[in-house]
């Protein structure tokens, strides 16, 4: 039912595209039919695929490396309170630059090839995981905190042993609903990192492609590249938003966040 | 904490892990609370509670009175006012030696009905008495609802489990704080009936705001009215427990408590 909803939309949108192209007779650099691009899409499909594995070895080594230092900072945040104070303002600082703006320097630093553009998508990634998980392992709930401290008085384990088993029992497990929110942010916003990298400078990548069709007027590419960027977001996005309902089971009776 | 108390709570941890499983003698508690402050406002003052070993001793009063802030005083949850003393029989310290019971079950939604009896042992990093959480389940009677998750049970059935790893833990002293409150009247009773059984020879401080529920499971049971709030002297019902709702002893001390309640609540407004 759900597929089939998606797909009389994006008949729809087809359709008006199509309409919009056949009424304005608009020349077709400047915005080609669904049919042309379609025909694009099949000429160009082997550059295209090329350049699409690219970005998304970019966006998913982005992705992974990102949720993984931005789980870390949580942690280290959450557990011990002067890195709070030193590092946490630091991190708001972090996204007050538009990363737009460091994109150039990143490719001065780490070169034209993958590198920069993992950075980008890390970047792009790591705050709001950082801030989602934090802001769940800060939330336990006071009264588990309380029979966790109680249970925890007898035994003879060292304080560290039972901050880490805290964290390992109670404080991470209530927290994960929260870093599956940042962790679905994330997943949603990590190409933007990716293409801006590639936009800055690429020898390869749906972005390279999408600036390389744009300057010599194959707006069908440009199109078809677009299309296929879009497709690869959102199937990452519901991949990802998939394996946490299925790692959550317990979330899905709840007050999961359901998906539309 | 007393400073004298912390040199000991090593000591005396190690000394509880020995224990647990082995039968005890019962400790009794005994609370001295010099006034309880809440914004400003003393809502208690010169309270003298005694929790006789191996006893239960329920605390019944209307809401707000300030009786789970005393059972929050005794499990540390809250620090000990002023010139506040907490003693218990043995002089020796309660850390370690202390279960807790909330209203909510507290089950965690992600762990099977198992589970949620090891998180105890979990948390302390000591292997988990598996056998000791099957018995305890099977007392509950969840012995097939073992590998449920929480969210799968009924209100009755988590509010058992939550029994279960309360006593899983085999502390001497357990704190209560209305534990039965949010059920609906027959499985309340079912479960008053299943914690008499359990509960024998511990020392149970239970909350309470249901004068029946006093009346079935207090051994010993103190009426908290008034503002500030006072107690009441001891009410000491003669029949063992559970007592039976429909006796003539407990229709008689049914009616003297609510009066009690009733009066001070007058007396109060």
């Amino acid at each position: 039912m759900r597929i089939l909803r998606a797909l009389v939309t994006l008949a729809g949108l087809l359709l008006i595209w199509g309409l919009i192209t056949a009424i304005l007779g608009l020349p077709k650099f400047m915005l080609p039919s669904p049919l042309i691009v379609a025909e694009a899409l099949l000429t160009h499909k082997s550059l295209i695929a090329e350049n699409a594995l690219t970005t998304a070895i970019e966006i998913l080594v982005g992705l992974i490396l990102g949720v993984l230092f931005g789980m870390v900072s949580a942690l280290l945040i959450s557990a011990y309170h002067p890195v709070k104070q030193w590092i946490f303002p630091l991190l708001i600082a972090s996204q007050a630059i538009p990363v737009f703006a460091i994109a150039p320097l990143l490719v001065l630093w780490l070169g034209y090839g993958i590198a920069p553009k993992i950075v980008m998508s890390m970047l792009i990634i790591y705050f709001p995981v950082t801030v989602g998980f934090l802001d769940g392992l800060n939330r336990t709930d006071q009264s588990w905190l309380n029979l966790a401290g109680l249970l925890q008085q007898s035994g003879n384990a060292g304080r560290l042993r039972k901050l880490i088993n805290l964290y390992l029992y109670i404080k991470i497990p209530f927290a994960l609903p929260s870093l599956a929110s940042g962790i679905r942010v994330a997943a949603a916003i990590a190409p933007i990192g990716a293409v801006v990298g590639e936009w800055v400078g690429a020898s390869s990548g749906l972005g390279y492609l999408m600036l390389h069709a744009n300057a010599r007027v194959q707006t069908d590419l440009m199109f078809a590249s677009l299309l296929v960027l879009t497709a690869m977001a959102l199937i990452l996005y519901y991949l990802i938003d998939a394996l946490l309902l299925r790692a959550l089971p317990w979330l899905s009776t709840q007050n999961s966040p359901k998906t539309p | 904490m007393e400073p004298e108390d912390q040199a000991n709570s090593s000591i005396m941890e190690s000394i509880s892990v020995a224990r647990r499983d082995q039968v005890e003698m019962p400790t009794g508690v005994h609370l001295q609370l010099d006034q309880l402050v809440f914004d400003g406002e003393t809502i208690l003052s010169d309270l003298d509670l005694l929790l006789e070993p191996g006893k239960i001793t329920c605390l019944l009063g209307p809401s707000g009175v300030g009786k789970s802030s005393i059972l929050k005083i005794l499990a540390g949850f809250i620090p000990l006012p002023g010139d506040s003393k907490i003693t218990a029989s043995d002089n020796q310290g309660l850390s370690g030696r202390l279960s807790y019971m909330d209203q909510k079950d507290l089950l965690l939604p992600w762990a099977s009905v198992l589970d949620n009896l090891l998180i105890g042992s979990r948390l302390r990093g000591e292997p988990p008495n598996i056998e000791r959480a099957n018995t305890l389940i099977r007392q509950v009677g969840l012995e097939n609802w073992r590998d449920n998750l929480p969210d799968t049970l009924s209100g009755g059935m988590r509010q058992r489990v939550a029994l279960a790893r309360t006593l899983m833990e085999g502390s001497p002293i357990l704190l209560m704080d209305e534990p039965f409150s949010a059920l609906d009247a027959i499985t309340k009773f079912r479960l008053q009936d299943l914690a008499a059984r359990l509960l024998s020879d511990k020392t149970v401080l239970l909350i309470t705001h249901d004068p029946m529920e006093a009346l079935r499971l207090g051994d010993v049971i103190y009426v908290l009215a008034g503002h500030p709030a006072r107690l009441s002297a001891p009410i000491r019902p003669e029949k063992d427990i559970p007592r039976d709702p429909s006796d003539g002893i407990f229709t008689q001390h049914y009616s003297a408590i609510m009066k009690r309640l009733a009066g001070e609540a007058e007396e109060a407004s």
